[in-house]
């Protein structure tokens, strides 16, 4: 008998992409957005986002290798995102200690204890940011003005909070920075949130090069701007206008970066947007009648619970009809 | 805006290394292993034995119901054996070896090259000629065409469809016939229009192939009712139901036949077939097969006589190259691994595809992230992760209700795929178990 060859089912061939290229094209959206915010906080910035970097992919490797004992997963890319983000979500203060357990959290409870990679059914950074948040409320919330205004370490409150705060129209508009400066990134606010100009450009980057569809951002960011638009238009003496909704607070980056994690979010166009309009929807909400001034990482959380449901029911068109 | 089909499609390199190469005769082998079954439907019945003489375009197989096919001797010579050898499958299947003498044709076989364009026998007399002769699906389904062109009761066909799409990366065999057998097609596709009695044919075709555009768009205008149409290039748009789709707007209901529609699909290949048997009464024996891959050093397009062991053609095509990793009896997306080169080429083989190693190789499994890339380029508005789960946990009832039976089994999503997970390998398995289940049922 000859040699008999390798076979194997088809197909045959391979798209050559992977995984760990998909992880890293996210990256690669998120550098200008680091840049941006260690240009208008200073090193202070690099330093939250190294630490939150080295522990989550520390976390990973640790608690794969030696709790878990199976092949660690660091170079996946995975980790490395959740990091990023984590520190994208937190004020550029934060002591190191706080931003460890933000990791460990995200890494060890959010993402491996369901499972690792694919298996997690809430997104980990969000998960790590609302455990700080309720942990540690004063370190969370206060955020330092931009270091080109001159003085270092004096923390303002950030546009949202101006508006949740109240007082008069007038003086709520008075305080609140000028639009242009919030498309900029000219305001306080945790690391990753405050350019809406950059996160855009991320975003687009992301949605060329297919790692995200459309759908989601577009379903978040509409129905914010049109409940907004909605309660401005009814009585604008309580109701900011909804261009300020849009670009204040996490809401962009969470758009576009965080509600769109593939792991968390649902499959299909339809659902995605149902799972988008139910963030939005939740988000508004918090942000007009609830405790928080910011509402969209509790929005997303939620929203990923609902994912599984969604995935189940909302089915993709099937070719043949029925 | 070209056409296309709407749900799904990948678009693979394209790889046609052999386009531009001329057709060429494949020398004779010295013997021939002509496997009874080449087509879907009961294998045919031998009805020569051990030391007899055949003529080419004997019947050395008989079929054996409605959806079977004559078997034809591809050469002369000698009948050595009747007897099991592996075909593409990997399976041992019955067949008639023959040790190939000189090539002594039937002589009512007109082997001229020139064209006849009339013909003048009635429908019946066509289906059954196209019978006799084993005419099947050559685009590799190998459906014999006898059956496809008698639609069950009350249903009529309204439109005949030529594929000539080819959207597998590296084949040629289809274009090649387009561009040098034009007319002969053409002639063919009206011979199966009177068999069906329908007035209108089109033929599809990728854009990837604008000279055979061109060239059948300027002769279909000798040719009455018959047209082309350009497509856009996507995978899998040479699928039946895809084609329909592409060029009707028309969606075949799931579970039912193109009829359903009033289509029927056949492959330029076939048409080409078609003429030869009913204008040239030459049974189908042989076919154009591409040999082609990245090491290849003369990708090639050849006539060969069935039963032909695939190292003939491989060695007509420069030999073996060293890096060889698999060798695939079709196109890279859809065709068969052969595990040797001793597999016979049948009806169906459009196509021998020698893949490097690192190009065939399959990547490590990781998880699933839930891109959700594999819905998305699913043809059949599927969902390839979660048939895969039903498959692998055993779940068929729910495999069953998500229309897993509706699955083409293109390979647009372990292709798409980036954690590498092999979607259709238990896709398949659960369609098996689906269909023994299905098939139970209706006992």
């Amino acid at each position: 008998m000859n040699n008999l060859l390798t076979v194997a089912p088809s197909p045959h061939v391979h798209s050559n992409d992977s995984t760990q290229k998909i992880m890293y094209r996210v990256v690669y959206a998120m550098v200008p957005l680091l840049a941006w915010s260690v240009f208008v906080f200073g090193l202070d910035a690099l330093r939250v986002t190294l630490i939150a970097v080295v522990a989550s992919l520390a976390f990973e490797y640790l608690i794969q290798k030696y709790l878990l004992k199976v092949k660690p997963t660091v170079t996946d890319g995975s980790a490395l995102i959740t990091g990023i983000l984590l520190s994208f979500n937190v004020p550029s203060n934060l002591p190191w200690w706080i931003i460890v357990i933000g990791a460990l959290a995200a890494i060890g409870i959010a993402k491996l204890s369901f499972g690792g990679l694919g298996s997690n059914v809430f997104n980990p950074a969000l998960v790590g940011r609302v455990f700080l948040l309720i942990s540690f409320p004063v370190q969370m919330t206060s955020w330092p003005v931009n270091a080109q205004s001159g003085i270092d370490a004096v923390t303002a409150a950030t546009p949202l909070g101006i508006m949740k705060e109240g007082g008069s129209m007038s003086e709520i508009l008075n305080s609140l920075p000028s639009i242009s400066d919030m498309l900029i990134g000219n305001t306080g606010g945790s690391l990753g949130e405050i350019s809406a100009v950059l996160i855009i450009l991320g975003g687009l980057y992301m949605l060329w090069k297919k790692v995200i569809t459309w759908h989601i951002p577009v379903a978040v960011l509409g129905t914010v701007a049109a409940i907004a638009a909605i309660m401005w238009l009814i009585n604008p003496e309580v109701y900011v206008n909804p261009i300020y909704h849009l670009l204040t607070g996490g809401l962009m980056l969470g758009a576009v970066f965080m509600a769109t994690d593939m792991v968390t979010s649902p499959m299909t166009p339809k659902g995605q947007i149902i799972f988008g309009v139910g963030i939005g929807l939740i988000t508004i909400s918090i942000r007009m009648f609830g405790a928080y001034p910011e509402g969209i990482s509790f929005a997303i959380l939620i929203m990923n619970a609902f994912t599984p449901l969604i995935n189940n029911y909302v089915k993709p068109k099937r070719f043949g009809g029925k | 805006m070209l056409k296309t089909f709407k749900l799904g499609g990948v678009h693979p390199p394209e790889n046609k290394l052999s386009a531009d190469k001329k057709i060429e005769n494949l020398p004779l082998p010295k013997t021939v292993f002509i496997p009874v079954a080449q087509h879907i439907g009961a294998p045919a019945t031998p009805i020569v034995k051990r030391g007899d003489e055949v003529k080419t375009g004997q019947i050395i197989a008989k079929s054996s119901s409605f959806v079977s096919t004559n078997i034809h001797s591809s050469v002369s010579g000698k009948v050595k054996k009747v007897d099991v050898s592996a075909d593409s499958s990997g399976y041992s299947k019955q067949g008639i070896f023959i040790d190939v003498a000189g090539d002594e044709w039937l002589e009512e076989i007109d082997r001229t090259e020139e064209l006849v364009k009339e013909f003048n026998l009635d429908g019946s007399e066509i289906v059954k000629k196209i019978q006799d002769a084993g005419i099947v699906g050559l685009g590799g389904a190998t459906f014999p065409t006898h059956v496809k062109l008698v639609p069950p009761k009350g249903m009529k066909a309204e439109v005949l469809l030529l594929n000539g799409v080819e959207c597998e990366p590296y084949l040629t065999s289809d274009h090649r016939l387009m561009l040098e057998k034009a007319d002969e097609i053409l002639v063919g596709v009206q011979i199966l229009m009177k068999a069906m009695n329908v007035e209108k044919a089109v033929i599809g075709i990728e854009n990837n192939k604008p000279d055979a555009i061109q060239l059948l768009t300027e002769k279909a205008k000798n040719y009455n009712g018959v047209s082309v149409v350009a497509l856009k290039v996507q995978y899998p748009q040479g699928g039946e139901k895809q084609l329909i789709n592409a060029v009707t707007g028309k969606e075949v209901p799931s579970g039912a036949l193109p009829i359903a529609v009033g289509a029927v699909v056949s492959n330029v290949g076939t048409a080409f077939a078609v003429y030869e048997a009913i204008q040239k009464n030459k049974p189908l024996f042989e076919r154009v097969v591409t040999v082609t891959g990245k090491g290849v050093s003369k990708p090639s397009n050849f006539k060969v006589r069935v039963g032909t062991a695939t190292s003939e053609l491989v060695e007509a095509a420069g030999g073996l190259p060293e890096n060889t990793g698999k060798v695939i009896s079709g196109g890279p997306m859809m065709g068969r691994a052969i595990a040797s080169l001793d597999v016979p080429v049948t009806k169906g083989t459009s196509g021998i595809l020698l893949m490097q190693k690192e190009e065939s190789e399959r990547g490590e499994v990781l998880n699933c992230i839930r891109c959700g890339r594999c819905v998305s380029v699913c043809p059949m508005g599927l969902e390839p992760y979660l048939l895969m789960t039903l498959g692998e946990k055993h779940i068929f009832d729910r495999a069953e209700d998500e229309r897993v039976m509706d699955c083409i089994e293109c390979g647009s999503c372990s292709y798409t795929c980036p954690s590498h997970r092999p979607l259709l390998d238990y896709i398949r398995y659960g369609k098996g178990k689906v269909g023994q289940i299905i098939r139970s049922r209706k006992k």
